[in-house]
């Protein structure tokens, strides 16, 4: 009786884990397009939106099985996959409220382990192929994208040594918009796809379909369009991360690191050897600070994203986890309905939570506060050899302190009124 | 170890890597130095040197060939 509408839940999930995901992950492919002004940030999340969409049509050659390799396949059912996938919705929205760019796939296999050891317990998670496949990639994935893109920034500023700015930046903003559009695209194709093959399995299971049918087009439109609108909608908090605060990016720095992001992900998928979208871009976002002399990376708040990328699987499982327990314990016709509810719940809190300090297209360029980063300042005086930095930018930091960020926030919509009425006074 | 990390797939990640995503910046790079660098205009008003022109075209030609490829590559399912 109550299949249809599990059914139709664990769809529904797993369309907004879908939504969370090209949300979560707009910053991968424009965070730099957008720092270095190459592109308006709305235009950004457009051209990023619809290159997700269009990617999401473009391939559905991976039949993706979710957490093939790392979950004994045989036991997963449509109460752990709904656990997995609520588990691995609920730590992408934690990481978008911290402003962290982690990986969404990573969460989703955290989910799902998490899941499964509480459903079935320890022995049915392959932890060789968990380590191989899964905790090993996201310590290398971004040495990797730190090494090409600091290479790449080095070989380029070399190279345009000689040439004034302003031609500079005409021209690499058009490298960077094509290089960040490469990004869009590759990531619609394979990150839409896990959530196909999540839906196609689900329906398999339920036996709405049969098991060897391909993936439905209502199935490949509807992933599409919640990657598109989630894209859309646009991290702006961990675009905010990824373009202002990691490094302070030139549009040279941002075309390297953008097409060094490209070429790891495509090389990656092509070796077999897959490395998280996420953790090639900050990787070569941080590689582009290291490669180019003077530019200084904010360590403390790349150590902070690396914190994130461990925990991500043990906490993506605890949630996981956390769900089943709750689904099992109410039990079988009302279980999975609570665990959706809950779901909800948790996402409109942390929306609550998220409007305290808003994150829009409005302020998404705006100068990385000092205030929280203190150790940023320590930092850069190492790098450069200038202790002086610490003490000048030490008063300022006080005087921060002392002059909180909200009066100034308020008198910048005051402005903005004003030159709304004086818009409408003129018409 | 090496039933954890695949070596053999992360060097040729790492080195196709190195050679494409390091090396096509680095040739758009050198067409905008033909475009725009040092020497480029010679005299107040005179025209870029035609050879220069030409390189800088073939360099942006060379990496939107790469970036076409890579949609193919995606495309085709990529793998």
């Amino acid at each position: 009786m109550t299949e249809p509408i599990l059914l139709a839940i664990v769809v529904a999930t797993a369309l907004a884990f879908d939504f969370t995901n090209g949300f979560h992950d707009t910053g991968n492919a424009m965070a730099t397009s957008i720092a270095t002004r190459a592109l308006k940030p709305k235009q950004a999340v457009v051209l990023s939106a619809t290159l997700n969409f269009v990617g999401a049509f473009l391939s559905i050659a991976v039949a993706a099985t979710i957490a093939k390799g790392i979950v004994d396949s045989g036991v997963v059912t449509l109460e752990i996959v709904l656990a997995g996938l609520a588990g691995a919705i609920v730590w992408n929205l934690i990481t978008w409220l911290l402003s962290i760019p982690s990986s969404s796939s990573h969460a989703l296999v955290g989910g799902v382990v998490g899941a499964v050891i509480a459903g079935v317990g320890t022995s049915a998670v392959l932890w060789t192929g968990l380590v191989s496949k899964v905790l090993i990639p996201a310590l290398i994935a971004p040495l990797v994208a730190i090494a090409v893109a600091s290479v790449a920034t080095w070989l380029v500023m070399r190279i345009t040594r000689g040439v004034a700015e302003k031609q500079n930046d005409k021209l690499f903003r058009w490298g960077q918009i094509g290089s960040a559009s490469l990004v869009s695209l590759a990531h619609g194709t394979n990150d839409a796809q896990k959530t196909m093959g999540i839906i196609l399995l689900a329906l398999i299971a339920a036996g709405a379909v049969a098991p060897d049918a391909g993936v439905p087009l209502w199935v490949i439109a509807s992933c599409a369009l919640a990657m598109g609108l989630g894209t859309y909608v646009g991290g702006w908090r961990v675009i905010r991360t990824l373009g202002k605060g990691l490094v302070e990016l030139s549009s040279r720095q941002g075309m390297a690191a953008e097409t060094s992001s490209a070429t790891v992900i495509l090389a990656s998928s092509h070796f077999g050897y897959s490395l998280s979208t996420t953790h090639v871009a900050t990787g070569s976002i941080l590689g582009s600070g290291v490669g180019m002399k003077g530019a200084s990376v904010r360590w403390g708040v790349a150590g902070r994203i690396f914190i994130a990328w461990l925990i991500t699987v043990p906490a993506a499982a605890t949630a996981g986890a956390i769900f089943f327990f709750i689904s099992n314990a109410v039990g079988e016709p009302l279980g999975p309905f609570v665990a959706f509810g809950l779901l909800i719940a948790a996402a409109i809190l942390i929306w609550f939570l998220a409007r305290r300090r808003p994150v829009s297209s409005a302020n998404v360029n705006d100068e990385w506060d000092p205030h929280n980063e203190s150790e940023t300042f320590v930092a850069e005086s190492i790098a450069r050899h200038d202790p002086t930095i610490m003490r000048v930018r030490k008063r300022r930091l006080k005087k921060k302190k002392k002059r909180p960020k909200a009066p100034q926030q308020r008198k910048k919509k005051k402005k903005k009124v004003a030159k709304g009425k004086s818009k409408k006074a003129k018409s | 170890m090496t039933t954890y990390v695949e070596w053999d797939a992360l060097a040729q990640v790492a080195i196709f890597g190195l050679v494409l995503g390091a090396g096509l910046p680095a040739l758009f790079a050198l067409g905008v130095r033909a475009l725009d660098g040092p020497g480029s205009h010679p005299g107040k008003g005179a025209p870029r040197p035609r050879f220069r022109v030409i390189l800088a075209w073939t360099c942006f030609g060379l990496v939107a060939a790469a970036a076409l490829g890579a949609v193919i590559f995606i495309a085709s399912g990529g793998h």
